[in-house]
């Protein structure tokens, strides 16, 4: 059982985190467009229409790769976590269904008209599609985040003992859901990031070659002006998303700063060290003192629980789970008396917390005492992997800021082509925002363990019940598939880059003189 | 809410997935029948292109039809969609990895001059139609034969089937039927957007596959009044309450999905659609108007299989009393109520836009228009 789950993970991991190398790229990308396309329509000027043309074509290697990997997605909640389907599909499913119905048709039904649609329309009317287009991805993002938003943290519920699975009771609180508003921004603006920083790199290599210049100056201008803005968003938001954490998610807080015991407010915060989770203390560690308690609960005076503490108040929620359980046992078994349902009704908020104890027990209500503390253990995640991709990604962040700021005074000094350290750090810093982004997965979603659903459902509770053999086979095609589809995608992407906006035959560029 | 009560509201949702599907059969569909006849159609390198620029600027739209579907039936019916995606698995990734290569086959084939290149997506773009197609009418041949899965008391699904099982003789039938249907629909298609000599192989093509879509169909219809085991409910199944699928009594009996039909003949306008359509294609001289018989012949295949199973969705072959019906296997009514709300915001937008991009876009695709565009096309 153990060894399906991990491996249902694993799938799950991996084909989220491919398709999450595409994702920032098209929403950052298609924005891009919209606004080269825009200064193309008030300027009149052809280079802004090649400009459209040429990072469009990049767009569209990159979007095929997002489709393919994005199909996966939509099926994999029924393939691989059936369980979980059924019990929260009563309300994961609308934001999903939302999105297609809202969003994802808007952008797939456009995105050929972009590409085919400039000999046809006006030059108002392609610029409405293109937007139409960037509209319809960050529309994507929104329901998709809304989705996750509350897994993360969730509202609008109830759990119904007849369908023994949650329903939905408030439409609004999903989707006003604090959570997710800040985690639509934050990931969106990590997207446009992302944009921005691929046209940068690309421009500043043809500046470095010396080829296209015109071309590639106005490129990355746009890229280091339109970088500057969300990048800064980027941290806000992430700061933001870091204080719901602490409110909403103090496990995941914990784990994130290595927090072992709570502190008196406010709590120092632990820039770098080295967490051992044995002994549960962090070796080698540099603080400041109060910062902690200022980022987490923007006071002096709240505290940032610790790890130790959790895990104790954790203990004391499966006790009361278990008797929400033992009622609902009943319940099912056909026991309609007011009673049962009353003990079942004051218990039921810890009725999930009761549900970790099926990894070790089948039968949750006689559990063992030592039964009960292996579950509240599992109730932080592994702090050392939080505590590092957190800081590596908030790293990235700032260390991006720095170059689009750098990147957007040197391009309105002028001169861009003789600054080649600068254009050098901003073809090395490509891989960074998607470094960064796959990293903050990592830590809302790992962070999020042991649940699949935070409090409500456990990740070991929520897969299929299929074999071993079956998702390790699985896991095993998808990583064949995908890795060569990647490596196809990639041969493309960089033989495009390569021969840049020549690739259009307009006649007017490096490889047509 | 008071006028819309839960059982009507779990009617018009069996309905809405029925258009949902019948949406992507008709239109996806298309897709997929023209990238099955896509290497035997186009003979040469210039004429493959055509077929492709003719489904290239429309067919990721089209694909949402599916991936709307896959949510509605989530949102809609949860249970149904956890235990058919899981039960299905193997099925169901053949088609995810068949349905892998159309973006990359169709956006990356014409990047490159070299031929090797060119024929390998071709063939790829060749599976990402010819799979999808089989496997979604074996799925359908399955359901409408059962499928073997149960619940636990907690609601925990179990398949006790295997991939061999589910490509019965009568499935296969099935899926020849979905396959012969798509390739009329995308000949019908490549009829509007394509010229001579690509415009007479897809009419001899249609004609072909519009006869054998009307045999298999009759072929199929007969041996599942004669020897195939319909399900029934026979008592405990409420139309209001909460969706519990174990409180129902169910019997099987040879013969019985043709009971819909016998208490309501009106019914038999759905087959009878599927039949003529079909017919109309062969003898319709009017490209528009042959399309849009076609569509009404798929639409008609589609909705035959699910009057038929009316109220079945996903019966159970091992346990036939714990099979999902439209009435207990669905989300609650605040879920469907609002979902239906969304749906009819958001679906009349989608097909007037669809409409205005499709009239943008259309107009026959030549072999000249690709050489004069060489760099800007698929």
């Amino acid at each position: 059982m153990d060894a399906l789950i991990d491996v249902s993970r694993l799938q799950f991991a991996f084909t989220a985190l491919t398709h999450f190398l595409f994702v920032p790229l098209t929403l950052g990308l298609s924005l891009m467009l919209v606004t080269m396309e825009s200064l193309y329509v008030i300027t009149n000027k052809q280079i802004y229409k090649d400009m459209t043309r040429f990072w469009g074509k990049l767009f569209a290697i990159n979007f095929a790769m997002g489709v393919v990997t994005g199909l996966t997605m939509e099926f994999q909640f029924g393939t691989n976590w059936a369980y979980y389907s059924h019990y929260v599909g009563d309300i994961f499913g609308v934001p999903l269904a939302i999105e297609g119905m809202m969003a994802f048709f808007l952008e797939s039904t456009f995105v050929g008209l972009f590409f085919f649609g400039w000999d046809r329309l006006s030059k108002g009317k392609h610029l409405m599609v293109t937007s139409l287009v960037a509209f319809g991805s960050n529309l994507s993002a929104l329901w998709i985040l809304i989705a996750n938003g509350w897994m993360q943290h969730p509202v609008g519920m109830t759990f119904n003992p007849d369908t023994m699975r949650t329903e939905l009771s408030s439409f609004s609180e999903l989707l006003f859901n604090p959570v997710a508003q800040v985690k639509f921004l934050h990931t969106l603006s990590a997207g446009y990031l992302t944009g921005a920083v691929f046209v940068l790199a690309i421009s500043a290599w043809y500046m470095l070659r010396g080829r296209d210049l015109e071309f590639a100056r106005r490129s990355f201008a746009v890229a280091a002006g339109f970088g500057l803005v969300v990048s800064v968003s980027a941290i806000m938001l992430g700061d933001e998303s870091g204080y719901h954490v602490a409110e909403y998610q103090p496990e995941k807080m914990a784990a994130i700063e290595a927090e072992w015991e709570t502190e008196p407010a406010p709590a120092a915060f632990t820039v770098v060290g080295f967490p051992d989770e044995a002994t549960k203390t962090t070796h080698m560690a540099i603080q400041i003192p109060g910062a902690l308690g200022l980022i987490g609960t923007r006071s002096l005076d709240k505290q940032v629980p610790g790890v130790v503490n959790l895990i104790e108040e954790n203990e004391g929620r499966i006790r009361d789970g278990m008797i929400a359980w033992s009622a609902l046992r009943e319940m099912r078994k056909g026991d309609k008396s007011d009673e049962t349902r009353a003990l079942f009704d004051a218990h039921q908020d810890n009725l999930g917390h009761a549900l970790l104890l099926k990894k070790y027990t089948d039968d949750v209500a006689t559990a063992s005492d030592e039964q009960i503390q292996q579950a509240a253990r599992d109730t932080v995640p592994a702090v050392a992997p939080m505590f590092w991709t957190f800081r590596i990604m908030v790293a990235i962040g700032m260390g991006l800021f720095l170059l689009m700021l750098w990147s957007f005074i040197a391009a309105r000094k002028g001169g861009l082509e003789q600054r080649r350290g600068l254009l050098w750090i901003a073809l090395l810093a490509l891989p960074l925002p998607w470094v960064a982004a796959e990293l903050g997965w990592f830590v809302a979603e790992f962070g999020r363990q042991p649940w699949t659903i935070y409090g409500i459902l456990p990740t070991h509770l929520s897969a299929s019940s299929l074999s071993f053999d079956e998702v390790k086979n699985s896991l095993i095609a998808f990583a064949l598939m995908y890795s060569s589809l990647f490596a196809v995608e990639m041969f493309l992407m960089v033989k495009y880059a390569r021969l840049g906006p020549s690739s259009l035959h307009t006649g007017r560029y490096h490889f047509e003189s | 809410m008071e006028f819309l009560d839960y059982e009507s509201l779990r009617f018009i949702w069996w309905a809405l997935v029925g258009i949902l599907l019948i949406g992507f059969a008709i239109m996806d569909g298309f897709d997929l029948g023209v990238a099955m006849v896509h290497p035997f159609i186009g003979r040469n390198d210039g004429e493959r292109r055509v077929l492709m620029n003719s489904i290239g600027p429309t067919w990721d739209g089209n694909q949402v039809w599916l991936i709307l579907g896959a949510g509605a039936v989530l949102a809609a019916w949860p249970t149904v969609y956890a235990v058919a995606f899981s039960g299905l698995y193997a099925a169901l990734l053949i088609v995810l990895f068949s349905l892998f290569l159309r973006p990359v086959a169709i956006d990356y084939r014409s990047k490159l001059e070299n031929s090797t290149w060119r024929s390998f997506w071709d063939w790829s773009l060749f599976v990402s139609g010819v799979v999808p197609a089989l496997i979604f009418g074996v799925t359908f041949g399955n359901l409408l034969q059962g499928v073997p899965f149960h619940f636990d008391d907690t609601m925990r699904s179990f398949y006790t089937g295997t991939l061999a099982e589910l490509l019965n003789p009568f499935a296969l039938l099935v899926g020849l039927v979905s396959v012969s249907m798509l390739v009329m629909q995308g000949a019908s298609f490549l009829m509007i957007k394509t010229e001579a000599p690509i415009y007479q192989r897809a009419a001899v093509t249609a004609k072909i596959s519009a006869l054998l879509t009307v045999i298999l169909f009759v072929v199929a219809g007969y041996w599942v009044a004669s020897g195939i085991d319909g399900y029934q409910v026979v008592s405990g199944l409420s139309h209001n309450g909460p969706s519990n699928p174990l409180l129902k009594e169910v019997s099987m009996v040879t013969g019985s999905w043709m009971n819909n039909f016998q208490s309501a003949p009106a019914l038999w306008i759905v087959p009878a659609l599927a039949v003529i359509g079909a017919l109309a294609v062969i003898v319709i001289r009017r490209d528009g108007l042959r399309f849009i018989a076609s569509g009404i012949s798929v639409a008609g295949v589609v909705a035959t299989a699910g009057v038929a199973m009316f109220p079945f969705v996903l019966p159970s072959s091992t346990h036939p009393a714990q099979s999902l019906t439209m009435w207990d296997g669905s989300s609650s009514e605040q879920t469907l109520y609002l979902m239906l709300i969304a749906a009819l915001i958001f679906v009349p937008l989608i097909l007037a836009y669809t409409a205005w991009v499709f009239r943008v876009l259309r107009g026959r695709v030549t072999v000249a228009h690709i050489r004069e565009n060489d760099h800007a096309v698929y």
